[in-house]
């Protein structure tokens, strides 16, 4: 992790220094724990009042699928909980294009995450964004903590 | 541990949470209710209703702070704030009700 930089930490509503965390997510859904665990950790994280986001790179993009179906397997089907997202206010999931490139993937296989804006008369606004791996690497840059999952 | 009604028994955890989510029904929420002496009114099943209807959805029991704002936009205001969610349930909203409506215990609930 790198040093945190202080002077340039925003200040939230209850006067406590705001950081930046971005939980990347690099598995495939269902086969491992891993994304299960991460969505846990990022929705228990929600309540603290942080600049919260969610990065998907590699095998990780396969979790916001569309259409997953998990009930010949006997398992919860946790593609529905990303939905909820936005209720806890974790409106920023960046999606690697090259990583959806690599497996021949798109945006409209994903699912079709929205978060909605209070201030807004709560319009509906999409919480996934495509970036490249240049700028997720700028994004990564910007971070006070990473967790990986 | 465990309870019975009309001779069916329904398992649930140290804390009281039912333990599988299919046995649920009106029996079960009325019997933990009355365990709590607490009355169930028509305020409290909407609650209750609404929390049943975000599990099945995303398969998540909602944090208190969500719970609010959702019920906020969903039924008004005037319900969607926390000094009408905790007269209701007292033992704190997403906790207590979530108990009653046969749900886990919520996740982000710290």
């Amino acid at each position: 992790m790198k040093q945190i930089d202080w002077s340039s930490l925003v200040i939230n509503e209850s006067g406590k220094a705001v950081k930046k965390f971005m939980y990347v997510n690099r598995h495939a859904p269902h086969g491992t724990i891993y994304p299960l665990e991460g969505l846990e950790v990022v929705l228990i994280g929600a309540a603290f009042d942080q600049d919260v986001s969610m990065a998907f790179i590699g095998d990780g993009v396969f979790q916001l699928n569309k259409g997953q179906d998990t009930a010949d397997s006997g398992m919860k089907n946790v593609a529905l909980t990303y939905g909820a997202l936005g209720d806890y206010e974790v409106t920023k999931l960046y999606v690697e294009q090259e990583s959806l490139d690599e497996r021949g993937l798109e945006l409209n296989d994903l699912m079709n995450l929205t978060w909605e804006d209070e201030e807004e008369n709560w319009a509906e606004k999409p919480s996934i964004q495509v970036v490249s791996r240049a700028q997720l690497s700028d994004l990564l840059e910007q971070q006070d903590v990473i967790l990986n999952f | 541990m465990a309870f019975e009604i009309n001779g069916k028994t329904y398992e649930t955890d140290e804390e009281g949470y039912l333990a599988n989510l299919s046995d649920w029904n009106t029996d079960v929420a009325g019997r933990m209710a009355t365990e709590d002496d607490c009355d169930l009114s028509e305020n409290h099943w909407e609650v209750i209703k609404f929390l049943r209807d975000y599990y099945e959805e995303y398969q998540i029991a909602p944090a208190v702070r969500v719970l609010t704002k959702a019920i906020g936009k969903r039924l008004g205001k005037d319900k969607g704030n926390s000094k009408y969610l905790y007269e209701l349930f007292p033992y704190g909203p997403a906790k207590q009700a979530c108990k009653y409506a046969g749900l886990p215990k919520p996740t982000g609930c710290v």
